[in-house]
């Protein structure tokens, strides 16, 4: 019998990835990447919670997950596109102009 | 005890893939690994009684968001970053950001530690208070969706929708006019 606590377990390690992911590596793709990890790991806690009070609402919650994280790579790869024919390179770095 | 070894491999390979997933430099070998991640998710999601949510996982995930990112590292031809680069000039590289961040990834692992130990209802067994049967079912999945979240589910038709025409305006070439 595996407790609750060992899911949670790993979907917070799995979070904490996808976290350094996104803080850590400089390639837009890989940015997407870590985001969509960051969402599965969420999705794990939902459907753990969902067994174990018996409810079926955490399944469809990641049911909506799964179609806002599709919706959410379809435009974001849309904006790499458009960014990468504007400067030819990957690099958060590259895009700056707007900082200032 | 072999669905516990089942659920440490899952697990333990989940969390290996993605971990090497942030560490690659090459994309596509990112992508891959993310692949074999959600893979093993899957097999979690089944171990939980969720076989929908599983198959979803492979059909949606695996299936329609990773070949998208495929396409789009090919499309671009897969820049490597530059390794000299990287470690030299990265902002969370400075001394004083990356010894502040340390403390403040350390003191986040320890509250969450220190959470989870104090919490002692999360230490029930997953599977214990209700039967498979009335939580796994596909047919229970979607007589829930279609009465208690017919909104949402409408909505998220329209939101599929408004990304898709988003999409195609965001990456059309603008010589075209």
């Amino acid at each position: 019998m595996i407790p609750l606590s060992s899911y949670l377990i790993v979907s917070a390690i799995l979070f904490a990835i996808g976290t350094a992911g996104v803080f850590l590596r400089r390639n837009l793709i890989v940015i997407l990447l870590s985001i969509e990890i960051m969402l599965n790991a969420v999705n794990l806690s939902f459907v753990a919670f969902g067994r174990s009070l018996g409810n079926v609402d955490g399944q469809i919650i990641v049911f909506f997950v799964m179609t806002v994280a599709a919706a959410e790579a379809a435009v974001g790869l849309a904006i790499v596109i458009g960014l990468f024919r504007h400067r030819e390179s990957l690099n958060p770095e590259a895009f700056t102009t707007l900082k200032w | 005890m072999p669905e516990t070894l089942v659920f440490y491999v899952l697990s333990g390979l989940a969390i290996l893939a993605s971990a090497l997933v942030i560490g690659q430099r090459n994309p596509m070998y990112s992508v891959m690994l993310l692949i074999a991640s959600f893979g093993a998710l899957a097999g979690l999601y089944i171990q939980l009684d969720a076989p929908f949510v599983a198959v979803a996982q492979i059909i949606i995930y695996a299936g329609a968001i990773m070949v998208l990112f495929l396409f789009v590292v090919m499309l671009l031809n897969a820049p490597q970053e530059d390794a000299a680069d990287w470690d030299r000039t990265h902002p969370l590289r400075q001394p004083g950001i990356a010894r502040f961040g340390a403390l403040l990834g350390l003191l986040l692992v320890v509250q969450l530690g220190w959470a989870l130990m104090r919490a002692s209802e999360l230490d029930v067994p997953v599977a214990g208070r209700v039967d498979a049967e009335t939580i796994g079912s596909v047919r229970q999945v979607g007589r829930v969706l279609f009465t208690d979240y017919m909104f949402a589910f409408e909505a998220t038709s329209i939101l599929i929708l408004v990304a898709m025409v988003g999409a195609v305006v965001l990456a059309r070439r603008e010589t075209d006019q």
